[in-house]
C-alpha cells in the first residue's frame, strides 16, 4: 500500500495510543484536536451546569415557604443573576459548541476543523470568562471580600448598572465575562461555518449534508449577527463605567431603552442559537430510532433558515411593557407569531418521521419524545405571551419564567440529554447503562413537570419574578413548595446522569463502531475515533452513506 | 497494517459527478469575521444616529467638526494599492507587490495621522472628551473603533511589507494576501459609512 504523510501520522498516533502518553495534562492543555476541544467544552459546561443548578436549588429553597430567611435579598439577587448568566453563557453555549466541535467534522467527513488553533483559543477564552465571572465572588468588592457577585440580572438593565446603583466592580466582572465569552463564541462560530463550507468530503453536496451540520451553520450565522451586538453593547457599558461616557446615563440624555434594544437584539436570537442545535440532535436521533429516513429534508432546511432570519426581527416582544406605541407593538406581535409557521413545519416533519416507523424506545429516543412534547407546550405559552395585552398582564411574573424554562429545559436540555446517550458510545467506546438512563429520564421528567407546570399558576395569580420572599396566604405557598420539590427531583436526575457517565466509562459494555445501526459518517470510524478521524477521506453518494453500504440493493442515491 | 482498523468503511474512490472543489477557507473565514464586525459597527452607528442632537450641553458637532477630506482620499485610495499588490503577486511581479504594499501602508498611516491631529485639536482646543456629552461619547467610540481597525490592519500590512522586502513572499502566498486585502477593503468601506454618518448627517 502507498503511504502518505497523513497515513504515517495516523500510524504513529495509533502506535502511541496503546502506551501511556508522556504527560496527559500537558497533552490536553495544548491540544488542537477538535474532539478533545469538544470534550473539554462539554466537561467545563457540565461543571457549570452543576454550579448553576445548585444556585437554582438555593433559590427554590428560599421560595419554598413564605417569609423565609434562608438567604438575604442581596444574596437572592446575586443568585438569579449568576444562575441566568451561567446557564446561558457558560452552560448552554459551550455545551452546544462542544457537541458541534466534536460532531461536525466527523459528520462531514473532515479530519479536523478549518482553524484548529483558533478553535483552541476560542475554548480557552470562554473557559477563562467563566472563571472570571465566578472569581467575582472573591474579588469584586475589595480584596477577597466574599459575596460580591453581580446582582443586576442577566439582562443588566440600565440604569441598574451605572456607577451610582452598582458601585464596586461586580458589574465590571459581569461585563468582562460576557464580553470574553462573546469573543470565544464568535471565534467558534467562524470556525464551524468555514469547516462546513470548505472541508466537506468528496461528494457531500450541501443538499446531501446531514441536518446537524446544516443547523450548526444557521446557528453560527445567528451568532455573528446576534452575539456581536451584545459584545458591542458591553464595550459601551464599560466605556460608561470606566471612562465616564454617557451611552446609558439618563442624567446626561442617554437612554435606558437603547440598552434594552441592544440587549434583546442579542437576547431573542440567542434563544434560537441555543435551540437550533437542540433541533439538530432531534434530527439525527429521531430517524434512527424510527428506522425511517428523515421526512421532508428540504423543508427542514428551509424552515431552519427561515427561523434564523425571522428570529432577528422579533426582539422587542420582550419590551411590550416599555411603551413602544401601537405601531411598534403590532409589528412585533405579528413578527413573533410568524415564527410559529416554520416551527410548526418542523414539528410536523418530526411527527411524520415517527409516524409508521418501527419505533425503538431506547433512552435517547425517550428524551427526544419528551423534547417534542414539551417544545410544543412551550410554543403554545409563547404564542400566548406574544399577544401584547396578555404580556402586559404577565410580563415579569412567574408565568414568563415558566414559559422560558419550558424552552430552555424542556426542549434544549431534554434534547441535549438524548444526544448524550446517543453519542456517548461513539465518544468513549462504551455503552451507557440503560437502567440508570431510565432512572435519569423519569426522575428528570417528573421533576421537570412538577417544577415548571406548577410555576405557571403563581404567575397567573400575580406572583412577580425576582422577589426574594412573599407573604403567606396569597395562594402561592403550596404551589411554590411543589415547585421546589420538583427542582430536587431534577437535581437527582442530573446526578444519576453524571454517575452513569463516569460508571459506564469504566464498567460499560463495549459499543463497537455502530451500536445503533445508524447512517451518518461518524459511525463508520472506530469508537472512540482516532486522531484525524478518517485514515482515508471518504466519498459519499447520498444523504445516508452507511445505509448505502449496508443495503447495496436499495441505495438512497436512487431516490435523490 | 494498522491503518486498516482506522480506515472508514466508506468506499474511497466512489464515483462522483463533478470535480470536487471547495472554496478557500481563508476567504470564508474572513467573510464571517466581516459579517460579525459589521454587526458590531452597526450597533455603534445606531447609537450615534440615535443620539444626534440629544446632548444636553455643548460643544455640538457643527461647532467643532471639519470634513476630513484629505484623510478620506488617502484611505480610500489605499484600497486600490492593496488590490494591485495582490494582482502583482499573482503575476510573480515581486517588486510591484512590495511597492504597492508600501504605498498602502504609507496612505493608511497618513490617514491615521489626520485622525490623531483631529483628536488632538478636539481634546486640546475644544475641550471635547468622551466625558463631555453624548456627542463626545458616541464620536470617540465610533471613530475610535474604526481607527483601531486601521491600526490592526496597518500592523498586519507592515509585517507583510517587511517579509516582502526580505524576499520571503512568493506567489503561493497570494491567497493569504488576498484575505488581508479583503479586511482592508472592509475597513475602507466602514469609513465611508462613518464619514457619512459622523461628518455629513451628524453635522
Ligand atoms: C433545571 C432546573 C432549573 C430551575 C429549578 C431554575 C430555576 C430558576 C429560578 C427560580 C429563577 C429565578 C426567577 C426569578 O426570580 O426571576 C431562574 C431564572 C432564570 N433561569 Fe433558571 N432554572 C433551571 C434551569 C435553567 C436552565 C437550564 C436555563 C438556561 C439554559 C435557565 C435560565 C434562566 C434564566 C435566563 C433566568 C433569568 C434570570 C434573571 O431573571 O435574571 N434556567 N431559574
Ligand atoms: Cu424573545
Amino acid at each position: 500500500m502507498t503511504t502518505t504523510p497523513v497515513l504515517e501520522a495516523i500510524d504513529e498516533t495509533l502506535e502511541t495510543q496503546g502506551k501511556p502518553p508522556v504527560n496527559v495534562i500537558y497533552e490536553w492543555l495544548t491540544t488542537v484536536d477538535h474532539k478533545k476541544i469538544g470534550l473539554m467544552y462539554i466537561v467545563y459546561a457540565l461543571i457549570f451546569l452543576v454550579v448553576a443548578g445548585f444556585e437554582a436549588i438555593l433559590m427554590r429553597i428560599q421560595l419554598a415557604i413564605p417569609n423565609n430567611h434562608f438567604v438575604s435579598p442581596q444574596v437572592f439577587n446575586q443568585l438569579f443573576t449568576m444562575h441566568g448568566t451561567t446557564m446561558v453563557f457558560f452552560m448552554g453555549m459551550p455545551i452546544l459548541f462542544g457537541m458541534g466541535n466534536y460532531l461536525v467534522p466527523l459528520m462531514i467527513g473532515a479530519r479536523d476543523m478549518a482553524f484548529p488553533r483558533l478553535n483552541a483559543f476560542s475554548f480557552w477564552i470562554s473557559a477563562f470568562a467563566g472563571i472570571l465571572l465566578y472569581f467575582s465572588y472573591f474579588g469584586a468588592s475589595g480584596l477577597y471580600a466574599a459575596g460580591s457577585a453581580p446582582d443586576v440580572g442577566w439582562f443588566a438593565y440600565a440604569p441598574l448598572t451605572s456607577k451610582v446603583f452598582s458601585p464596586g466592580h461586580s458589574t465590571d466582572y459581569w461585563t468582562l465575562a460576557v464580553f470574553l465569552s462573546g469573543v470565544g463564541s464568535i471565534g467558534t462560530a467562524l470556525n464551524i461555518v468555514t469547516t462546513i463550507i470548505c472541508m466537506r468530503c468528496k461528494g457531500m453536496k450541501m443538499s446531501r449534508m446531514p441536518l446537524l451540520p446544516w443547523l450548526y451553520l444557521v446557528m453560527s450565522g445567528l451568532v455573528f449577527v446576534a452575539v456581536s451586538p451584545l459584545t458591542a453593547a458591553q464595550v459601551m457599558l464599560t466605556l460608561d463605567r470606566y471612562l465616564g461616557a454617557h451611552f446609558f446615563d439618563t442624567q446626561a440624555g442617554g437612554s435606558a431603552i437603547l440598552w434594552m434594544h441592544f440587549f434583546w437584539i442579542f437576547g431573542h436570537p440567542e434563544v434560537y442559537v441555543l435551540v437550533l442545535p437542540a433541533f439538530a440532535f432531534a434530527n439525527e436521533v429521531i430517524p434512527v430510532f424510527s428506522r425511517k429516513a428523515m421526512f421532508g429534508y428540504p423543508a427542514m432546511v428551509a424552515a431552519s433558515v427561515a427561523i434564523g432570519f425571522i428570529s432577528l426581527s422579533v426582539w422587542a416582544h420582550h419590551m411590550f411593557t416599555v411603551g413602544m406605541g401601537p405601531a411598534g407593538n403590532t409589528f412585533f406581535v405579528f413578527a413573533t407569531m410568524v415564527i410559529s409557521v416554520p416551527t410548526g413545519i418542523k414539528i410536523f416533519n418530526w411527527l411524520a418521521t415517527i409516524w409508521g416507523g418501527k419505533i425503538i424506545f431506547a433512552v435517547p429516543m425517550m428524551f427526544m419524545v419528551g423534547f417534542l412534547f414539551q417544545f410544543l407546550i412551550a410554543g403554545l405559552t409563547g404564542i400566548m405571551l406574544s399577544a401584547a395585552p396578555f404580556d402586559w398582564q404577565l410580563s415579569a411574573s412567574y408565568f414568563v419564567v415558566a414559559h422560558f424554562h419550558y424552552v430552555l429545559v424542556g426542549a434544549i436540555v431534554f434534547s441535549l440529554f438524548g444526544a448524550f446517550y446517543y453519542w456517548y458510545p461513539k465518544v468513549t467506546g462504551k455503552m451507557m447503562s440503560d437502567t440508570l438512563g431510565k432512572w435519569h429520564f423519569w426522575l428528570f421528567l417528573i421533576g421537570f413537570h412538577l417544577t415548571f407546570d406548577f410555576m405557571h399558576v403563581p404567575g397567573l395569580l400575580g406572583m412577580p419574578r425576582r422577589i426574594y420572599t412573599y407573604e403567606a396566604g396569597r395562594g402561592w405557598d403550596t404551589l411554590n413548595f411543589i415547585v421546589g420539590v420538583g427542582a430536587i427531583f431534577q437535581a437527582a436526575g442530573t446526578l444519576v446522569l453524571v454517575y452513569n457517565m463516569i460508571h459506564s466509562y469504566y464498567k460499560g459494555k463495549e459499543a463497537g463502531h455502530d451500536p445503533w445501526d445508524a447512517w451518518t459518517l461518524e459511525w463508520s470510524v472506530p469508537s472512540p475515533p482516532p486522531s484525524y478521524n478518517f485514515a482515508i477521506e471518504p466519498t459519499v453518494n447520498s444523504r445516508r452513506p452507511l445505509w448505502d453500504l449496508k443495503h447495496p440493493e436499495d441505495p438512497d442515491s436512487d431516490y435523490e | 497494517m494498522t491503518t486498516v482498523t482506522t480506515a472508514s468503511r466508506i468506499p474511497i474512490d466512489g464515483p462522483i459527478e463533478t470535480p470536487w472543489k471547495l472554496p478557500y477557507r481563508g476567504n470564508i473565514g474572513m467573510a464571517c469575521l466581516i459579517l460579525a464586525e459589521s454587526a458590531i459597527f452597526i450597533i455603534f452607528v445606531v447609537a450615534y444616529i440615535y443620539y444626534i442632537g440629544k446632548s444636553l450641553s455643548g460643544p455640538t458637532p457643527a461647532q467643532v467638526l471639519e470634513l476630513p477630506i484629505f484623510g478620506t482620499i488617502c484611505l480610500l485610495s489605499s484600497s486600490f494599492f492593496v488590490h494591485h499588490a495582490v494582482t502583482s503577486l499573482r503575476k510573480e511581479n515581486f517588486r510591484a507587490c512590495t511597492l504597492h504594499l508600501a504605498a498602502t501602508v504609507l496612505l493608511g498611516t497618513i490617514f491615521l495621522i489626520t485622525t490623531a491631529r483631529e483628536w488632538y485639536h478636539l481634546i486640546h482646543d475644544e475641550g471635547l472628551t468622551i466625558k463631555t456629552n453624548l456627542f463626545g461619547s458616541t464620536y470617540y467610540s465610533l471613530v475610535g473603533l474604526h481607527a483601531t481597525h486601521v491600526v490592526v490592519g496597518l500592523i498586519m500590512l507592515s509585517l507583510t511589507l517587511a517579509f516582502s522586502l526580505a524576499g520571503k513572499i512568493k506567489e503561493e502566498h497570494s491567497e493569504k494576501l488576498e484575505v488581508l486585502s479583503l479586511y482592508w477593503h472592509f475597513v475602507d468601506a466602514v469609513w465611508v459609512v462613518v464619514f457619512l454618518v459622523v461628518y455629513v448627517i451628524g453635522r
